[in-house]
């Protein structure tokens, strides 16, 4: 039976991992390709490393780093940040990534998400959205780091990107995000029915039991950072937990 | 041991190099027809459609050069679209003849399940006592990624399943011929255990 997936999220700023409270407080954590081992040993699923480095001109740090993971770890990892064109999934992919996520680029320009869907395959294209509720029983997508509302409704940009050739959604709650009190349910169970791809939660994980809640809600794959990097919640723990709970999991037993 | 990995540009072979020299290997991503035939083991990887993968290996004039080495007992594995190439015809997006070295086509998911099948799935072996399983544990998870599947999953070369709304097959060989629908070099633990497998299998002879 196919297993749900836990995937630990690193913010890498010139090729060292970062976690900010609501992208705000950055805090350095460790070294990526030690963190990202460390993480793959504990029997994490699936690794996002995402590259918040401000200016474009440091990008090559960052590529040495995706290069540097992918000799040392043999799990999927996916990249993300700074992703605007074809050529930059080339360049993640060439040095060993194997899915590209793509946020604020694709609102800018959808027909990206179509270009690389053709070129390298829908399997390594990942849909990434930052979504904030608007009162009225939907969301909206947020753009630049979640600072600009593009007035997107989320459903309506899912369904668009999947049809584009978008091969999964990773869905930031920002009403979440940072608050550690639970993935927002109702946005992951609404994507999960809606849309044919896998669904990743992302934003607002605090205990184990909000793990459990997402898997319920349709969630195929839950993201988090800070609850992993500051050591509340481990992840061999966290496995046995959800196999306990009828989740079906990868080797908690391994 | 000396492993050809072969280049016909079909997808992204540093995951799979890399897999190899973790394992202490001496991989090289090669198409010089004399580097394979001096290979103690060739991998056919491949992430893409078949179409291109096909085309390509006719391309590049390595049919002949594959079935010669298959036909003279060289260890050949191919992975994702590297297995799919291994079996008779293939329907992605049309009907392509493939290499044939197994008995079988290559055909779309028919499930209301989430496709691609993506993701950790369970390994669950047809032969109880086959040389693969060596280390493995109780639950071996893997990691797949793939739209279509090879059809039907009951015949002799089916060695292992995954559950998928039904069974699928996921690791398929015949002496020599060895494929693997997940990606080995993806698959932690586990997936670097049956790599290690198959350079002990080969280097036994």
């Amino acid at each position: 039976m196919l297993a749900k997936r836990i995937v630990p999220c690193l913010d890498v700023r010139d090729g060292r991992v970062v976690k900010g409270k609501q992208f705000k407080n950055i805090q350095d954590v460790d070294d990526p390709v030690k963190l990202g081992k460390y993480y793959s040993d504990q029997l994490a699923d699936e690794l996002v490393f995402y590259d918040i480095t401000a200016s474009y001109e440091k990008r090559n740090i960052f590529i040495d780093v995706v290069r540097a993971v992918a000799e040392a770890i043999n799990i999927p990892f996916t990249i993300g940040g700074g992703i605007r064109t074809v050529d930059d999934f080339h360049q993640v992919l060439r040095a060993g990534a194997d899915k590209v996520s793509v946020n604020s680029a694709a609102v800018r320009r959808p027909e990206l998400i179509r270009e690389a869907a053709e070129r390298y395959g829908s399997q390594c294209v990942v849909l990434s959205i930052d979504a904030k509720k608007d009162g009225q029983g939907s969301w909206q997508v947020y753009v630049d780091g979640g600072r600009k509302n593009t007035g997107l409704d989320v459903m309506a940009w899912a369904k668009q990107g999947v049809a584009l050739g978008a091969g999964e959604i990773c869905i930031n709650s920002m009403d979440a995000d940072g608050e550690k009190t639970g993935f927002d349910l109702q946005l992951n169970h609404a994507l999960s029915a809606a849309l044919p791809v896998p669904i990743i939660a992302s934003g607002g994980a605090g205990t184990m039991q909000d793990f459990k809640a997402v898997f319920d809600a349709g969630a195929d794959a839950a993201l988090a950072a800070s609850v992993f990097h500051f050591g509340q919640i481990s992840i061999p723990e966290l496995k046995t937990y959800l196999q306990g709970q009828g989740i079906p999991m990868r080797g908690a037993e391994e | 041991m000396k492993i050809a990995i072969i280049d016909y540009e079909i997808g992204n072979l540093a995951n799979v190099y890399n897999a190899w020299r973790r394992l202490g290997q001496d991989p090289v991503i090669t198409r010089d027809p004399q580097v394979i035939r001096e290979a103690a083991l060739v991998e056919l990887p491949g992430v893409g459609a078949i179409r291109d993968a096909m085309a390509n290996l006719q391309k590049f004039d390595l049919i002949p050069l594959l079935q010669e080495e298959v036909k003279a007992g060289k260890f050949f594995m191919g992975v994702c679209l590297g297995m799919h190439a291994l079996f008779e015809r293939d329907f992605e997006g049309g009907t392509y003849d493939c290499l044939g070295f197994l008995p079988g086509d290559v055909v779309p998911f028919e499930t209301k399940l989430k496709v691609p099948h993506m993701g950790w799935n369970e390994l669950e072996f047809r032969k109880a006592n086959h040389w693969l399983r060596q280390g493995l544990p109780a639950h071996p998870y893997v990691y797949f990624v793939h739209s279509y599947h090879k059809s039907p999953a009951d015949t002799p070369d089916v060695i292992a399943t995954a559950e998928y709304d039904g069974p699928v097959p996921a690791i398929c060989g015949i002496d020599n011929v060895l494929g693997m629908q997940f990606h080995p070099e993806k698959s932690g633990r586990v997936g670097a255990q049956l790599l290690q497998n198959v350079v002990d299998y080969v280097q036994k002879g």
